[in-house]
């Protein structure tokens, strides 16, 4: 339903010295795949996440989802951001409800999915709060509710656990993986966490810095749905060692 | 035991009250005589410009208080009113959109050089002594504030809130009104503050030469016939009348930016 596929793409800003942000990306990604973007900061992949968001248009090379050219951000492609960005002045629940609304979606359409994505993140009886009543893994829920009562079929989702303590962090990556497991959506995740990759994504593209470009594709070949006790087996120890190496060795 | 509210209300009199009782005595002194009214006498002066009959006797300003005050409130409320449906949409247009601060900003920025007393003479000749020539100067000085703090306010907009809305799918005139506008609140309301506090400047000013009515007319003209009293009765109502219209946008301001305080809590 949602493919993406990029082609020979580059990124460059043009300033007094011009910066390649990212240059010749190949990237395919199937319907439903939960792909993990991995690098060092400088590397480019919240750029590349901007670039499928909408947000950035390529210097060149194409970008295309379901065959067709992004010309502008849309509800198709749900956006969690690194600071969760809810509207401060609205409710959880009109943050939550926000999208079909300015899409003149009318109440009895959206209210009963919202309630719905709501209880799926834990966050029913938090309705009525402020964003600023809520933790950090709270608002991040909420961006997440957000784009799930829209609808998206694309999750791009931008270090959106890189600010929470590690308790929460794991909590979240176990929410993440149910809400996957139940509505399979497409995910790209960027993050600079080696066990956050492997332990959500079934691909990860392991990229690096100056220009910003993919190195490579890693399958993650543990099973669905993923536990806990899975990133302590010798398989998941084994590729944490090899990335870690290939890290090291392109950042020399 | 006091309570601290009060405590602190009483600390709060105590230079005020000092001040008057070394006025009242100095005022009673032969060699001060005549110079300034004492407090006694304004408060007296006062009580009559209130609650006088009008028209017994000499007194020009017997019981014309609440209707000059209201002569001058209203023309403040007419034109910061004026200013605020002008100022904000200009404001946030100015900060949001590059084509209306290129056309409109150049305008603002060269205007508000030009001090609003300045505008006096131009305002007469245009709108004559008439209520408008008040309003029209107490619309100029409440816009430049609005204007400059809502075009802050917009311009400093989080660039993923924008990225946000746009996502979920916003169209641009929802974009300005449902996350430019609230977003800007807090600057706005700064924008309104400063605003206000010069539209009563200007309502002063304006009406000692533009119109014949209101607290800026007679506080002019009591000092022309050596109603001291009166002067000092009017400076502290207009004073009065300041702090009471702030404090109504404070509370306002409160209503509406709830999430922006407990956010600084």
């Amino acid at each position: 339903m949602s493919n993406i596929a990029i082609k020979e793409l580059s990124k460059t800003y043009n300033s007094k010295s011009p910066v390649t942000a990212l240059t010749d990306i190949n990237l395919s990604v199937a319907t439903g795949e939960f792909v993990a973007l991995l690098g060092p900061s400088g590397c480019g992949k919240s750029t590349l996440l901007n670039l499928i968001a909408g947000f950035e248009f390529p210097s060149s090379g194409s970008l295309l989802i379901n065959d067709e050219t992004i010309k502008a951000p849309g509800p198709d492609r749900g956006v969690v951001f690194q600071e969760a960005a809810l509207f401060p002045w609205l409710s959880v629940w009109d943050n939550v409800i926000f999208g079909p609304k300015v899409n003149n979606i009318p109440r009895h359409e959206y209210e009963h999915r919202a309630n719905q994505m709501l209880r799926m993140v834990g966050l029913e009886d938090f309705r009525d709060h402020l964003p600023v009543q809520l933790s950090g893994g709270m608002r991040q829920r909420v961006g997440i509710a957000r784009i799930l009562t829209l609808g998206s079929n694309i999750l791009l989702m931008d270090e959106p656990f890189g600010a929470l303590d590690a308790q929460t962090r794991l909590s979240m990556q176990e929410l993440l993986l149910s809400v996957w497991q139940k509505l399979k959506p497409t995910i790209i995740f960027v993050t600079h966490d080696i066990d956050e990759a492997l332990f959500l994504a079934d691909s990860i593209y392991v990229m690096s810095a100056r220009p910003g470009k993919i190195d490579r594709k890693i399958s993650v070949p543990l099973d669905r749905p993923r536990k806990l006790e899975d990133t302590s087996s010798k398989i998941f120890r084994s590729l944490r060692l090899e990335i870690l190496h290939m890290i090291r060795s392109t950042h020399g | 035991m006091i309570n601290p509210q009060f405590k602190k209300i009483l600390l709060g009199l105590t230079l005020p009250i000092l001040i008057c009782i070394v006025w009242q005595y100095l005022g009673e002194l032969p060699q001060f005589a005549g110079i300034l009214p004492t407090p006694f006498k304004v408060l007296q002066g006062w009580g009559d410009w209130i609650f006088a009959k009008p028209g017994m006797g000499l007194n020009p300003y017997l019981g014309t208080w609440t209707a000059n005050v209201s002569y001058s409130g209203s023309r403040v409320i007419q034109g910061f009113l004026l200013a605020c449906f002008i100022g904000i949409p200009m404001g946030l247009m100015i900060g949001w959109s590059r084509l209306a601060s290129s056309i409109v900003d150049p305008l603002i920025q060269g205007l508000r050089p030009i001090p609003i007393t300045a505008w006096l003479p131009f305002s007469i000749a245009i709108f004559g002594i008439k209520d408008f020539g008040s309003i029209f100067l107490i619309f100029l000085g409440g816009l430049y504030p609005i204007v400059v703090n809502t075009t802050q306010g917009a311009r400093d907009i989080e660039k993923n809130f924008v990225r946000a809305a746009l996502m979920m799918g916003a169209s641009p005139y929802q974009l300005l009104l449902r996350v430019v506008l609230p977003a800007s609140t807090p600057s706005i309301f700064t924008g309104l503050r400063i605003g206000l506090g010069i539209a009563w400047t200007a309502v002063i000013v304006s009406e000692m030469v533009a119109v014949k009515s209101g607290l800026g007319y007679v506080l002019w003209d009591a000092y022309y016939v050596g109603r001291m009293d009166i002067v000092l009765a009017d400076m502290v109502s207009i004073g009065v009348m300041g702090f009471i219209s702030d404090q109504i946008i404070v509370l306002v301001q409160n209503k509406f930016l709830s999430w922006r305080i407990l956010q600084s809590h």
